[in-house]
């Protein structure tokens, strides 16, 4: 049995682990009673004393417990399925295949953020003829507990016929590589090749003319860089709970990113209106872009359509590594030129992706953010989505760009070393600003590149020198910019306000990481009450407007806006029975600061809530909008590491970040998502991957084996919030959850290659890697 | 009347005291102690991050020791005082550690608060005031895939200083 308790509580580590200080610094705007402050969240005691009710907690009279028998081939075709002895088991109620899944059509659907295939997203939840990789599911069953479900799952007999698979990219698109989907052809710029290879799609981004730039060129760098599958890796495994009703309607409580989202899937995929799903969010234990999709959903709500009783789902930390939708590995090669002064005139790239078992990768959103920091009149990239026996690829934080920026930072690191260029004075003579041009078409917005790297030159952290390393290793420091655009989407909440001149705040936005406290602390500004007064819920589908996902980073922002809109509403509606109680019309009635006003009269929000009940009744104040004026955000990372030359472990010493948050609305909440998100970076730069063997099986599947950092493995995390404000959102907010895990990984590269003077062109950079990169095996 | 059928009786009574109150419960004898907490007794505070011993969200103190609920069997409960997530505050109040993580915002989802809570609790009584290291060290067993660390160390810190103030 592993326990801490058998280790001495208060043994002295042996080595360095930080040697930070651990600031927060806000470079800050704006003048606000409650945006900037730092209450506590209002979910915070549920929380913390074990009564928040997550997916996995879900309790129903009558439920029953499933399990998912899956494929233990990369590839194979489904011959026969022989459930019968399986169904003999005692205390099994159902069991379901494809077979009992509506026969999904071949086309696209809409599911209100970005389509996707019927016939694959039905073919992902069951599999129908083929298994496309390990872990791919092919029937489920529901008894009286899960052990039960397990026996019987593996009574079920499926005969295959194993295929030839394709494990990684290169191999993949390699001449007479096997396909993946023999049936696809490559689409290349907008056509159909008519070719038959697993790369499904080719798409170029291009500016000017870089093949005649790079003649102009006095300096040029250049190099190839891959990395591997990494996953989200959220605590709480992907779970579903449904109960199919006699009436034909059905309930599904998730942890989901979105119930909207959920509820839209489960709908198309069961082939059932809308109208008939309803879905109920629970409490969400982390998702990072890895519970948008659904994967268990449909599959309890057919156990419980044949069983007749609620049926939960919860994938063990194997099947949730096998089984959902991981980031995907990629190969890069990336090539930038410049001027002997430091003038980038020159950019090219290739960027192939890996999509898994089904096509749509990453490839978009990285050609997007790949030059983003920079100001380049030449440039164009190339990107490729490639097909591989693999779980189907899902977002993970700023889907695409921390893969690309890996490449990209380390070929800008090797050109300011060239140019004999501070690395940051580089980055900021060539930064992007408003009005410079992107990649894909629009200018830059107002957006905050050149305030992030100011900040990060001046920072102590970047001032400072390395200090001394311990015997046996060497010091390096490195510095990597990234950009993520965010996004808008849909947003609906409602606010009601109380006779006690408190409101009730209403949204579709699932609260992943403290945004019920951000959503209410920008209604609570508007309304001018405080943060403890606005009593925010995250309702299911059928009790507010149309939300999209928690993804993107848009939530702070799109339901924020949502937010702001309600309690302007609120007190549109409040100002007229002010008016009301003072006889005066309500022109002459005036709000601000949590005050209404006229003449020489004033009222507290409090007050005028109290008059609700004989001016006319109660007051509810909607919002449901869908905003376009999302702002993008930069974010540097900036960290020092010890790397020990005889076992070639990396350890990260010291770490910067600093983000344009537009403006953080809850300082602690801002800070938590560059720190969660630094320390992902840390794992996916040193120790992360899906470690496959010759046979295409991941072999460590198990947060044993796929190492997370732990609290031992990285230091306190320095912060700098730069606000340049959005000019989309009143207060100016630009979403804050993912630019901060795009510049790890290059970051570490870099201080690698400033420790030990090797460049590393493949993540993760363990041990074993830096090694190697050291001649040392 | 009919007595329990011991050749057809596919659970075994547990007793146990669970945050200081006696308990009996129902176990299968494959039914690991989280599950008996979570399925059997409805303490849900209590979570599975991976059933194997590597995340600490199923921790809880049995006996004085500090372990994971998913490698314990529910049938080894017997005779053993444990304390779960819902026995670490006083009736109606918080225990520190849980004000300093809500007031250092040291969870994002929360779905590993309530083991990082449990664990710290037991250094807090084995160290009353630990150095940053030691609380890295102690906490390694906990994973947190959401705040990177930082918060959470920092509201140990609290913790320890709201328990013990410096003179
Ligand atoms: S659930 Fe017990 S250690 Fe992860
Ligand atoms: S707060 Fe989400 S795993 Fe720790």
């Amino acid at each position: 049995m592993t326990t801490t308790a058998d280790r001495p509580a208060t043994s002295s580590p042996t080595r360095v682990i930080s040697i930070n200080d651990g600031a927060n610094i806000i470079v800050s705007h704006g003048d606000y009673a409650v945006i900037g402050t730092r209450p506590v969240r209002h979910d915070g005691v549920d929380k913390v004393t074990g009564r928040a009710v997550y997916g996995g907690d879900t309790r129903l009279n009558g439920l029953l417990f499933g399990k998912v028998l899956r494929s233990p081939h990369v590839h194979a075709r489904i011959v026969s399925i022989d459930t019968s002895k399986a169904r003999a088991v005692p205390g099994v109620h159902a069991i379901v295949t494809n077979a009992d899944l509506p026969t999904a059509e071949d086309r696209e659907v809409n599911l209100g953020e970005g389509g996707g295939n019927l016939k694959y997203m039905s073919d992902n939840v069951l599999a129908s003829d083929l298994v496309l990789y390990k872990g791919h599911a092919i029937a489920a069953v529901a008894a009286i507990n899960v052990h039960v479900a397990e026996a019987a799952c593996a009574l079920i007999e499926v005969e295959y016929e194993v295929l030839p698979a394709v494990h990684e990219i290169k191999a993949a698109i390699a001449e007479g590589a096997p396909l993946v989907h023999p049936s696809l052809t490559t689409k290349s710029l907008g056509k159909d090749t008519g070719v038959h290879s697993n790369i499904t799609n080719h798409a170029r981004l291009q500016i000017g003319d870089p093949d005649a730039a790079f003649a102009r060129a006095d300096v040029i760098a250049e190099g190839e860089f891959t990395t591997t599958m990494v996953h989200q890796g959220y605590i709480e495994p992907t779970n579903a709970t449904a109960m199919w009703y006699a009436d034909g309607k059905v309930t599904i409580w998730t942890s989901t990113q979105g119930s909207f989202a959920a509820r839209d899937s489960t709908a198309q995929i069961l082939g059932l209106p809308v109208s008939r799903v309803k879905a109920v969010p629970q409490e969400i234990g982390g998702g990072f872009g890895g519970k948008i999709n659904v994967y268990l959903e449909p599959v309890a709500a057919l156990l419980s359509r044949a069983s007749g009783r609620p049926v939960k789902l919860i994938m063990t930390r194997a099947e949730v590594f096998q089984a959902t939708g991981p980031a995907p590995g990629s190969y890069s090669k990336v090539k930038f030129g410049a001027t002997k002064d430091g003038r980038l005139v020159a950019a090219s790239a290739e960027i192939y992706m890996e999509s898994g078992a089904y096509p749509g990768s990453d490839t978009g959103a990285a050609m997007r953010c790949l030059y983003s920091p920079y100001k380049i009149d030449d440039m164009r990239v190339d990107g490729y989505d490639v097909l591989t026996n693999r779980p189907k690829t899902a977002p993970y934080r700023a889907p695409g760009a921390p893969q690309a920026a890996f490449a990209s930072e380390q070929v800008i690191d090797d050109l300011a070393r060239k140019l004999g260029m501070d690395p940051v004075e580089f980055r900021l003579l060539n930064a992007a600003h408003e009005g410079t041009r992107l990649v894909n078409g629009p200018l830059h917005k107002k957006v905050g590149g050149i305030e992030v790297l100011e900040q990060t030159k001046a920072h102590a952290h970047y001032q400072s020198d390395l200090g001394t390393p311990s015997p046996g290793t060497k010091r390096g420091r490195g510095v990597a910019i990234g950009y993520w655009f965010n996004i808008g989407l849909p947003s609906s909440v409602a606010i009601s306000v109380n006779a006690d001149g408190s409101v009730t705040l209403v949204e579709g936005s699932t609260d992943i990481g403290g945004s019920r406290a951000s959503i209410a602390m920008q209604a609570a500004e508007i309304l001018g009450v405080r943060a403890e007064d606005v009593r925010p819920s995250v309702v299911d589908t059928d009790s507010i407007g149309y939300t999209g996902v928690t993804g993107g980073s848009r939530t702070t922002y799109a339901t924020g806006l949502a937010a702001i809109e309600a309690a302007r509403h609120v007190i549109a509606q409040m100002t007229a029975r002010v008016a009301k109680v003072w006889s005066v019309s309500p022109d002459e009635v005036s709000h601000d600061h949590g005050a209404f006003r006229a003449g020489t009269r004033s009222m507290s929000f409090k007050d005028a809530a109290g008059h609700l009940d004989e001016t006319g009744g109660p007051i509810t104040g909607t919002a449901s909008l869908d905003p376009q004026g999302h702002g993008g955000a930069f974010a540097t990372v900036t960290c020092d590491v010890e790397i020990d030359v005889e076992t070639g472990k990396t350890q990260v010493l010291k770490w910067t970040i600093v983000q344009d948050a537009g403006k953080a609305i809850h300082p602690s909440y801002v800070e938590g998502q560059f720190q969660g998100a630094s320390a992902q970076g840390i794992g996916w730069a040193l120790s992360e991957e899906y470690f496959m063997n010759s046979k295409g099986e991941m072999t460590n599947t198990s947060l044993l084996d796929y190492r997370l950092p732990t609290a031992f493995d990285v230091p306190m995390i320095n912060t700098v919030i730069v606000e340049v404000p959005n000019p989309g959102h009143p207060f100016g907010v630009r979403g804050v959850g993912e630019a901060s895990i795009v510049p790890p990984m290059a970051a570490v590269a870099n201080a690698i290659r400033d420790a030990i003077g090797v460049r590393m062109h493949a993540l993760p950079m363990n041990p074993g890697a830096i090694l190697h990169a050291l001649g040392t095996i | 009347m009919v007595a329990v059928d011991a050749r057809t009786a596919t659970k075994v009574v547990v007793q146990a005291t669970i945050n200081g109150e006696p308990v009996q419960f129902l176990a299968e004898p494959r039914q690991t102690l989280l599950e008996c907490l979570r399925d059997v007794l409805s303490l849900t505070g209590t979570k599975e991050g991976c059933a194997d011993g590597n995340c600490g969200a199923c921790n809880v103190v049995m006996d004085g020791r500090l372990v994971n609920s998913c490698l314990v069997l529910g049938v080894e409960a017997a005779g053993a005082s444990i304390t779960t997530i819902e026995g670490i505050a006083p009736v109606g109040g918080l225990h520190p550690l849980q004000t300093a993580f809500l007031e250092q915002a040291a969870l994002q989802c929360g779905i590993c608060t309530p083991g990082f809570i449990v664990s710290a609790s037991e250094l807090l009584k084995r160290n009353a005031r630990p150095t940053e290291d030691e609380i890295r060290f102690w906490l390694a067993g906990n994973l947190c895939r959401c705040t990177g660390y930082d918060k959470i160390v920092r509201a140990v810190l609290q913790a320890a200083e709201m328990i013990h103030p410096a003179a």
